[in-house]
């Protein structure tokens, strides 16, 4: 394949992106309906690349196609530019994979945001992640002016009242109709002050979040403390919860998601178990771990799905799942945006 | 700075004060709406400058958080966050992006629950309006532009809403 255009269109028979439907609180979303049902729900994040290369992103595509309800597609990924997780997201629109369009407020002001919220929303992007997002002095433009125009509270906010009451951020009204979103938000249980985060979560689902990711868990008796705060508050019954979990390549990259990337909490037991393993045996180690602290968060109550983020490793993702039980994916009676399942 | 810090880990006085300087701000109310906000800001501005920069490291935002946050400047993030630490914050409670300082929100959460404020750290703060920023905070304080809604919604919100227990009834569905 050569050009863009027809590296774009989808393989399979690609599903007609679905027309919105306003006040409908994010019912296209096929990772709503699986949460709604009360099914256990897997999202998988895809990495758009640092290069303009569509077959990159269509590779990635084809292995990690009906692993997962919904695809997040990070935005600007640790401060680094990327393709935008606009554009990967419409690829996956036509090529019938449900993306979870993220937008961080590292890189544009409210107007750029809502702008591109609306363009999110005019190619029928169910599902979106607001992040306040890493700071540009750990990526490759630390020289770069940081944003941060609103916070990402205040973002989940703004997203909610253009959805439920069509105004935008300085309360004029949007015309003609507003955008449908399934509006996610993040939390990390690991980061200081402990006790405060299950607080902040709870401002989030004020501010309009409906579904929760947070950071990897690696902790998990941390995680599970964290849990039994966010249950004892209720907030399990108002916000679904997907717990990150994701595979670790080698021990070299544990040691470095220890020491170098801030709010990562990785037990020094994980880095001993991979250490003085072969190349082959730490990636083994890696997933199995990843899959062990999987069927543990799985049990907690609260936890109502996954979110697996294998960075820089997609080629895991459907080892994790299968071992996991979570592929096939379930089946939506009556499914609007029905997935394009793989042939074989 | 050890001095700044230790008046602000034992917040009361720095309370106190501020209680006075408000009682004083919506006295003179009236004379502000007379001059209006800019003219009031060239006046009181110089000596707010003063003594918030040296004890608080005043970042001239104009809609103040500090009582909120435990007379710590959240400003001084460096993502300027205005609801709460990032996820960043280093295990030490430490700032991701400058770590020789403490997280102003782990400082300030901490410092917030000694004050009668303590709430506080439920409230959903709005965006800030940046065309405030540089103006006199205890005129827009006292004029009350400052901490104003955002989009649709007006008055303020609580995390408490969606806490069981809390003030507010919880949502239905998620």
């Amino acid at each position: 394949m050569s050009g863009a255009t027809s590296t774009v269109a989808a393989p399979a028979a690609p599903a007609e992106p679905a027309p919105i439907q306003t006040g409908l609180n994010g019912a296209n979303s096929r990772l709503a309906r699986v949460l709604r049902a009360g099914k256990f729900a897997v999202c998988v994040e895809i990495s758009p690349p640092v290069g303009p290369n569509p077959e990159a992103i269509q590779r990635e595509m084809n292995t990690l196609r009906g692993y997962a309800e919904a695809y997040n597609v990070t935005d600007n990924q640790s401060a680094m530019v990327h393709v935008s997780s606009l554009a990967v997201s419409i690829m996956l629109m036509q090529a019938g994979m449900e993306p979870v369009v993220q937008f961080t407020c590292r890189d544009r002001n409210r107007l750029g945001l809502q702008g591109d919220l609306l363009s999110a929303s005019v190619f029928g992007i169910p599902n979106v992640l607001a992040l306040s997002g890493d700071h540009p002095i750990w990526g490759d433009h630390p020289q770069c002016k940081a944003v941060y125009d609103i916070d990402s509270t205040n973002l989940i906010r703004v997203i909610r009242m253009m959805r439920d009451n069509q105004v935008f951020e300085n309360g004029k009204q949007i015309p003609r109709r507003a955008p449908d979103f399934f509006i996610g938000a993040v939390e990390n249980p690991f980061a200081p002050p402990f006790d405060y985060r299950p607080i902040r979560l709870a401002k989030k689902v004020v501010a309009g979040a409906q579904f929760i990711q947070t950071q990897l868990v690696y902790n998990v008796p941390r995680f599970r403390e964290f849990m039994k705060r966010v249950v004892d508050m209720g907030l399990h019954e108002q916000v679904y919860i997907l717990a990150g979990v994701g595979p670790i390549r080698s021990v070299r990259v544990a040691e470095y998601m220890a020491n170098q990337v801030a709010g990562m909490d990785v037990p020094e037991s994980i880095i001993k178990r991979m250490q003085g393993l072969s190349k082959e045996d730490q990636a083994k180690a890696g997933i199995d771990i990843c899959c062990e602290v999987a069927d543990e968060v799985r049990q907690i109550e609260g936890v109502k799905g996954l979110h697996i983020m294998a960075v820089a490793w997609p080629a895991a993702v459907p080892e994790v799942a299968k071992n996991l039980g979570l592929y096939p994916r379930p089946e939506l009676e009556d499914d609007p945006v029905a997935e394009a399942q793989p042939a074989g | 700075m050890p001095i700044r810090d230790y008046w602000q880990d034992r917040p009361a006085g720095l309370v106190w004060t501020w209680e006075a300087t408000a009682a004083l701000l919506r006295w003179m109310r009236p004379v502000f709406e007379k001059l209006g906000m800019e003219r009031s800001s060239k006046i009181v501005k110089p000596p707010e400058e003063l003594v918030k920069g040296v004890l608080f490291n005043c970042q001239n935002c104009a809609q103040c958080l500090l009582h909120y946050n435990g007379m710590t400047c959240p400003m001084n993030c460096p993502k300027q966050l205005r609801n709460g630490p990032c996820g960043g914050v280093r295990l030490n409670g430490k700032c991701e992006v400058k770590p020789e300082m403490d997280c102003v929100w782990v400082l300030g959460i901490k410092r917030v629950q000694k004050t009668p404020y303590a709430k506080e750290m439920y409230r959903l703060n709005p965006p800030v309006d940046w065309r405030l920023e540089g103006q006199a905070s205890w005129v827009t304080y006292a004029l009350e532009r400052d901490l104003i809604s955002t989009g649709s919604e007006t008055g303020v919100r609580y995390a408490t809403e969606a806490i069981r227990g809390g003030n507010g009834s919880q949502k239905e569905d998620a």
